[in-house]
């Protein structure tokens, strides 16, 4: 049935809000990537097999509804019944039955499934009392772990494709740009470039034949917002790129995805087919005489096509190399051709924006940053997963108040934000409110919102020698300074980690970073130097120890560190000695262990497992000190 | 070229059908050889550059770009491990030495069996369940070196058909 009038929609709104009601009782099943990956997807089965088995005893029609990423990845497979509202978390599919038995026919909390709030040491059943969802303000993801992604009828019964209606039927594509510029909206894929600036120098440009992209290839390691986004709401995207395309003039859509997010590809195809045959997208647009269709197109796997004119020459079936700068896409983009291309984010944010009104969402975050912003809170953090918070939260409120604090209640260290086009953000910073501005002055970025947090047994030179080599390899290589300043600072960075450090190296590295920023093609290679030149300003004493003491403070390097057992701290649990891949280590259950460092490789694995703390680093040049080879 | 007989043209015949034969379709072209055939056969690809009017070089060099391409034939099972900087952080080094002392190879490579390629992956986007091992199509969270032998088993296993 296509939908050909506003009243049309209005009724398919009613009846898709009718049938959501009807279903007085749901069990949400969280069935995004991180969920599966715990085994969500029998989970479901057990439950759903569960309910028509006892069919007859359910008070009234319960459905289980597969969702996508609640956020909450961490404490996953995740359960929420409503209207209750009662969240289970690392549910088993054994578990079934006793939820259907108790919760669902008898109405009971399963107190053992319930969240453990490690703060308080107290049971929340609520979803919304939990402080990892209480902290929120959803807008990119309001309906994700809310609506089943495979039925756009529930989609709309939350609200999804109101905002189109609105701009379609009510306002000129000027209007909803001014919508937009009212909002403050900037790109959330990390550069913050204002999006209706970007909308109106499209619309200006001369041409019949214009294009309207989605960027969903997030590449940045440590953030996954926008593959929860496609995966769990996919209509939000579908939505704010035929607004944007509407605003614009273009005719023609593509969403460009990771090959890395195959469950994304399948719920986005899934969701097109299901707009086309309600005619919210395809030729004649809510009857509005409006053409506008959208196909999808798989990324092969290369970091740089996140980067904007890299991505247009990827979907061209070339090579993913940028252009230069000053060939703006908005004039000469996809095939030389008008172009306006938007992160997965930011089109989600697009249709609430015209639901609900540019004020609405400016009317929250700081001065120059608008609305929310989506993070993905990551790494060495109790709480980790999806959260979405106005801009100008500060870190101390993400990592502490929502993160519940770093894992093993051990130092926190640093935050690591932007990927490998940002920084590392240290402890003396945490009440830094979080914007785009805030972050860049502190030499990082916001990038795709990824946040990795880092304890004290992170070594910062390490770090940054993994974004080094993550971007040797996957530097386009069109450019010389990103091709070989990488290169050759990798080069100087293994040495380091490597106790082969030479006076002079970090002077060396400044002025290659120099050279990098001031003459790579694209941001790819001019923000590399980010994560170095953000460790050197906060943890530059790390650097001088390795190439002076030849030592790694963190205790990580593994050619610089070597580890011992306290004698007195030991209890002969005997975990060290099952974990040790090389055998390095002896010693009978209930007696002291000894590690063996002629065969020790320095992993670290026993460290992480032992309950007493009782073993320790030390610099490996000690070793000869004391006579072992 | 690693292959010394020519690929079985039908799999070719149905993709190439799918797509307009233009340069744009190339990379969407390739990923359903890849599919198919589990690496990309050289012969396969002389035949996609002269369907497409693309030289032969252009496709080689789209074929060498992107990381989602092999010009070797593949293992059975295809081990990933997720190298992004969460799983980097929580020991994603150590399931690759292990594999490597296991296997026998190095990311990239192949039992000499066929069984097992190893490959890195920077972020499939499951950080909060760092280390994550791919093994097949099996997504194992918190993956513990220890535990290698088992996601392997569990690996062959699938892949056996």
């Amino acid at each position: 049935m296509r939908i050909e009038s506003e009243q049309a929609f209005q009724r398919f709104v009613a009846q898709a809000r009718k049938r959501s009601s009807a279903r007085s009782r749901e069990v949400l099943v969280c069935c995004g990537t991180g969920c599966l990956a715990n085994g969500s997807a029998k989970v479901a089965e057990a439950l759903a097999a569960e309910l028509a088995k006892r069919g007859s005893d359910v008070p009234v029609a319960t459905f289980t509804k597969r969702t996508g990423c609640h956020g909450f990845c961490e404490r996953g497979p995740l359960v929420v019944l409503q209207p209750q509202g009662v969240l289970y978390t690392r549910v088993k599919p054994r578990d079934a039955a006793e939820i259907v038995e108790k919760s669902v026919i008898g109405g009971e909390v399963i107190s053992r499934l319930v969240y453990k709030d490690p703060a308080s040491g107290q049971r929340i059943p609520g979803y919304a009392e939990v402080p990892f969802y209480q902290r929120q303000t959803r807008v990119a993801m309001r309906n994700i772990g809310r609506i089943d992604p495979a039925d756009i009828e529930d989609a709309v019964a939350h609200g999804a494709y109101a905002g189109l209606a609105k701009a379609l039927f009510t306002m000129t594509p000027e209007q909803v740009i001014e919508e937009i510029e009212v909002a403050g909206l900037r790109g959330r894929g990390g550069a913050g470039f204002p999006t209706a600036r970007k909308w109106r120098s499209c619309r200006a440009a001369a041409g019949d034949r214009k294009f309207v992209v989605c960027n969903g290839d997030e590449g940045d390691p440590g953030a996954f917002k926008d593959r929860s986004i496609m995966e769990g709401d996919p209509h939000s995207v579908i939505e704010g790129m035929v607004i944007g395309a509407y605003a614009v003039g273009a005719h023609e859509g593509f969403i460009y995805v990771r090959d890395e997010y195959p469950l994304a590809v399948v719920h986005l195809t899934l969701a097109l087919e299901q707009a086309r045959a309600r005619g919210l997208l395809g030729a004649n647009i809510l009857g509005t005489g409006f053409d506008f269709d959208i196909r999808i197109s798989r990324g092969g796997g290369a970091f740089v096509c996140g980067e904007s004119s890299a991505l247009m020459r990827s979907r061209e079936g070339k090579v993913g190399e940028p252009r230069a700068k000053y060939v703006h896409a908005t004039e000469r983009g996809l095939f030389d051709l008008p172009t306006v291309l938007n992160n997965v984010e930011t089109w989600a944010d697009v249709g609430a924006i015209l639901a609900r009104g540019g004020a609405w969402f400016a009317s929250m975050g700081t001065a120059k940053s608008k609305g929310t912003k989506a993070f993905s809170l990551v790494g060495k953090v109790k709480n980790t997963g999806l959260i979405e918070l106005p801009m100008g939260t500060t870190l101390r409120e993400i990592i502490y108040g929502i993160g519940g604090g770093v894992l093993g209640d051990r130092p926190f260290k640093a935050v690591q934000t932007g990927g490998p086009s940002g920084g590392c953000v240290p402890e003396s910073l945490l009440d830094l409110p979080v914007d785009y501005e805030k972050l860049t002055e502190a030499g990082s970025m916001m990038g795709s919102g990824g946040m990795i947090v880092m304890d004290d047994r992170t070594c910062m030179v390490e770090v940054a020698r993994y974004f080094l080599q993550f971007l040797t390899e996957e530097s386009c290589g069109k450019c010389i300074p990103c091709r070989e300043g990488l290169h050759q600072m990798l080069a100087i960075f293994e040495d380091l980690v490597a106790g082969r450090g030479k006076s002079g190296d970090i002077e060396k590295i400044e002025r290659l970073a120099r050279g990098m920023q001031l003459g790579s093609l694209c941001e790819l290679g001019k923000s590399a130097p980010n994560p170095v030149l953000s460790t050197l300003r906060y943890f530059r004493s790390e650097y001088e120890a390795h190439i002076e003491r030849r030592a790694c403070p963190a205790g990580i390097c593994r050619e610089l560190t070597a580890y011992e057992i306290v004698e007195t701290a030991c209890n002969g649990c005997h975990a060290c000695f099952k974990v040790c891949p090389v055998g390095a280590i002896t010693g009978k259950i209930k007696e002291l262990h000894v590690i063996h460092h002629d065969t020790c490789i320095s992993c670290g694995a026993c460290f992480d497992v032992c309950p007493t703390q009782a073993i320790r680093t030390f610099p490996k040049k000690e070793l000869a000190e004391r006579g072992v080879a | 070229m690693s292959a010394a007989h020519a690929a079985d043209p039908k799999p070719l015949e149905a993709i190439l059908g799918a797509y307009p034969a233009e340069e744009a379709s190339l990379i969407q072209i390739l990923q359903d050889v890849h599919r198919a055939y589990n690496y990309l056969p050289c012969d396969v690809l002389a035949t996609v550059a002269k369907t497409l009017g693309v030289p032969l070089a252009k496709v080689y060099s789209v074929g060498t770009f992107y990381k989602a391409f092999s010009l070797q034939p593949q293992g059975r099972t295809i081990v990933k491990v997720c190298t992004g900087t969460a799983c980097h952080i929580r020991g994603a080094a150590q399931l690759v030495d292990e594999l490597q002392r296991k296997l026998g190879i190095k990311p990239g490579e192949t039992t000499p069996d066929m069984g097992f390629t190893v490959k890195t992956v920077n972020c499939v986007g499951a950080c909060a369940m760092a280390p994550v091992l791919i093994v097949g199509e099996t997504y194992h969270g918190n993956a513990k070196a220890a535990k290698l032998d088992t996601y392997l088993a569990a690996g062959e296993a699938d892949d056996a058909d």
